[in-house]
């Protein structure tokens, strides 16, 4: 006779795109129905799903997106402030991915082209609105910065390949895609 | 001559042969001074190879060029032994004077300055390759001479000559460097008792290769010489591997630069027992100068009849070639090695099957260390029993040691197997010393409270390099060289190691700019695990040695780097922004990140 699973407390979740396209964001809604079972199982905190603007304590961090920004930067760290776990999702917080393509030109030269040089575009000059975060000279992957608990490599990581990881951290077991999940194509 | 003459006439003289491409391109660049796109396109169709091949391998060697690289290369040794006699404030010197800066080739296409990994010189650094020539004992005053003549366009070969003298430093002698062998005495006795009897001593020796993993010479020799050539040139070969790349090993320079004719007989004994008409000598590109004195010495051979036909009036044949490598040590793995041979970049196979069966050309071809081939001459001579006499039970013989580092006469020490870390520190007058490194960042580091262990398969194996840091010395350095090592010389083969060892170099880096946690060792550890268990050869699964030996017996070396207790950003984030705010002008508090910001 099968036991009745014990009633457990949902795990609290908060998501959020740095420099990133959100598209790891869309391939986690590509779960499809499946999403009506992950909200029997977690609750969202912050996340571009619940337009939370701050992030309260949580079980799991899911970060999509590199570091491009100072507002990057403060984001990631209220994450790893308020997340146990703090996953990084997908190529640009892996490697910074497209994001980094910049990182072989040097930041005053593209700021120069864009704003001042370059006929086609805008000679406002250099935006200096202290509301705007400042670009870091470099674009860095999450783990550069803060200790990241698990990677999720794809571009973006297959529905599947997130559920996987999903239910493996619900039910407490290291997450290993294995093969079929972790390819490269 | 025109340049297509020129390569024509190098490609004659290798019968348009594309498994001598190693040689080929050397022997082009040699002339042309680079190897253009046009160069290697001429050079595929002459040889039959799809161009993609060619250029495959001239871009995989860090001594064949595919860009301009100037009038005058200089590539700095970098070993740490080079780093602790000071090369690092020469190079730079050397790249202020010169108006440089590393790497990048002077503007008028004079001359480039670099680093390259250990070039076998550390009795005698720090030392330099100029257009690949080896020029030990660097110091200020010879710099300034050198900048003087690369000004002035004076020739390599118009350069004072004692620069180039390179000693042998043979600082103790046993049973191999004391022999007392005339040319052809250990091959005629080989002769007179014929391949299996040859073979039947070398078994009772107990010889075991002299690379470092200990193979006992006498099963190779038996595989190969039992297994069938293959296709419609069936064949064997002898392979003596001069490719002495593990940092801090020197003993084969010497041993070829004063024991030719032993190595060479141990190659001819070899063929013998084997069953063999060719040898192979793949002489490691840093060792370039030597290719001469090497060509003279197989001539003389010749005419004693030692080599050709009908040696010593016997029916055997046996014929001996030198090939260069061209600065990658991942070619002194016994198969990335037999790629290199046949014009290919040195990537290991896959195995089995061993080279013993199916080797150079895919016929059976025995591997063998310069050393492990001329002690094979002493057993030929005295026979088994008078050499498993020496050394220990499971190490019978002598090794010889390369010894380096602090201590008062660094150079070849030649001890019987058994012999303890602290005698030789006492015989070479190393004094408060803290580690030995031996057998190279691939081998083991060991700590003072370990001298008394012994150097011999049973405890230490070695294929002969013998670091020696005092205590003024910081391991962690030391390490991070050997990181730094091994990611150049990854192959890049396979992912574990090309990205492993890379892993490893930034996380070492990082370190060393203070911005480490104890996540980071952590990482290492991790690092090491995988690459050691994932890596596709002994390259990726060794490059983690120097950091778990150093974090298990010099860990506060790393964690007095550390900056704290919780994890830290690779970077000074502040300083991140530092463009940006120069750009817009900005100076507000949004315009700074603090380092360690808690929200």
């Amino acid at each position: 006779m099968n036991a009745p699973m014990p009633l457990v407390k949902k795990l609290r979740v908060a998501t959020t795109s740095l420099a990133g396209c959100f598209g790891c964001h869309m391939s986690l809604l590509d779960i499809d129905e499946r999403i009506l079972k992950l909200l029997d199982l977690v609750e969202f905190d912050r996340s571009p799903l619940t337009d939370i603007k701050h992030c309260g304590p949580c079980d799991l961090g899911f970060i999509e997106g590199g570091l491009c920004n100072a507002e990057n930067v403060h984001v990631l760290r209220e994450f790893r402030t308020h997340c146990k776990i703090i996953v990084a999702v997908g190529a640009c917080a892996i490697n910074g991915g497209l994001p980094a393509q910049r990182n072989h030109l040097d930041l005053r030269d593209i700021l120069e082209e864009v704003y001042q040089t370059e006929h086609l575009l805008g000679r406002a000059g250099i935006p200096n609105d202290p509301e705007l975060p400042l670009p870091l000279n470099k674009v860095h992957p999450i783990h550069e910065v803060v200790k990241v608990d698990y990677f999720l490599p794809g571009c973006p990581p297959s529905a599947d390949a997130i559920w996987k990881l999903l239910t493996d951290l619900l039910a407490g077991r290291t997450p290993s895609l294995g093969h079929g999940l972790l390819h490269y194509d | 001559m025109s340049e297509t003459d020129l390569i024509d006439a190098v490609l004659d003289r290798h019968r348009r042969d594309g498994t001598r491409l190693m040689q080929i391109l050397r022997e082009t660049q040699e002339q042309l001074g680079w190897l253009s796109p046009a160069t290697m396109t001429h050079i595929a169709a002459a040889i039959g190879w799809p161009r993609a091949m060619v250029s495959g391998t001239a871009s995989f060697y860090s001594f064949f060029h595919t860009r301009p690289r100037g009038r005058y290369c200089v590539l700095w040794s970098d070993n740490i032994t080079d780093r602790m006699l000071g090369n690092a404030d020469l190079m730079d010197a050397m790249c202020k004077k010169l108006w440089l800066e590393p790497g990048r080739v002077s503007e008028d296409g004079l001359v480039s300055v670099n680093t390259t990994s250990c070039t076998g010189m550390c009795d005698q650094g720090p030392a330099v390759l100029v257009n690949y020539r080896a020029i030990p004992q660097m110091t200020q005053s010879r710099l300034g001479e050198m900048v003087g003549l690369i000004r002035s366009e004076t020739p390599v070969s118009e350069w004072p000559a004692e620069w180039f003298a390179v000693e042998d430093n043979i600082r103790r002698r046993d049973i191999l460097l004391a022999h007392d062998l005339g040319p052809g005495q250990a091959l005629s006795a080989a002769l007179q008792r014929g391949p299996e009897k040859t073979l039947g001593e070398i078994k009772e020796a107990g010889l075991r290769g002299r690379g470092g993993a200990g193979f006992s010479t006498g099963l190779k020799w038996e595989a190969c010489r039992n297994a069938p050539g293959t296709g419609g040139n069936p064949a064997h070969y002898v392979v003596c591997n001069a490719d002495e790349g593990e940092p801090g090993t020197f003993k084969d320079r010497v041993l070829l630069t004063s024991y030719a004719d032993l190595v060479f007989e141990g190659m001819s004994i070899a063929g013998l027992v084997v069953g063999a008409k060719k040898g192979l000598l793949y002489l490691r590109g840093e060792y370039r100068y030597l290719l001469e004195p090497l060509e003279s010495a197989l001539a003389v051979r010749r005419q004693a009849n030692l080599l050709g036909k009908n040696i010593l009036g016997s029916d055997v044949e046996f014929d001996i070639e030198i090939h260069l490598g061209a600065g990658a040590y991942i070619c002194g793995e016994e198969s990335a090695l037999i790629e290199s041979l046949e014009g290919k970049p040195g990537r290991p196979r896959i195995r089995p099957p061993f080279p013993v069966t199916r080797g150079y050309l895919d016929q059976p071809t025995t591997v063998n260390n310069v050393e492990t081939l001329a002690a094979s001459c002493l057993i030929a001579t005295y026979g088994g029993a008078w050499y498993a006499e020496h050394g220990t039970e499971k190490s019978t013989g002598t090794k010889l040691l390369s010894v380096s580092g602090d201590c008062e006469r660094p150079g070849i020490y030649e001890y019987p197997f058994g012999i303890t870390v602290r005698q030789v520190l006492d015989d070479c007058g190393a004094t408060d010393s803290q580690a030995v490194q031996i057998s190279g960042p691939s081998g083991i580091c060991v700590a003072a409270e370990e001298f008394n262990r012994r150097i011999a398969f049973e405890d230490i194996p070695t294929a002969g390099a013998f670091m020696i840091f005092d205590e003024t010395r910081d391991m962690f350095e030391v390490a991070r060289n050997f990181a730094h090592f091994f990611a150049h010389e990854s192959c890049g083969f396979c992912t574990p190691c090309r990205v492993g060892t890379t892993l490893v170099q930034n996380i070492m880096d990082k370190i060393a700019k203070n911005h480490g946690s104890p996540y980071d060792i952590d990482e290492l550890f991790k690092l090491h695990r995988l690459m050691q268990g994932a890596s596709h050869c002994g390259l990726g699964n060794s490059a983690c040695n120097p950091m778990f030996d150093t974090l298990n017996k010099f860990r506060p070396a790393y964690e007095r780097r550390l900056k704290s207790l919780d994890y830290e950003p690779a970077c000074d984030l502040d300083a991140a922004l530092s463009q940006a705010r120069q750009m817009t002008g900005r100076d507000d508090a949004a315009a700074h990140l603090h380092n360690e910001e808690k929200t």
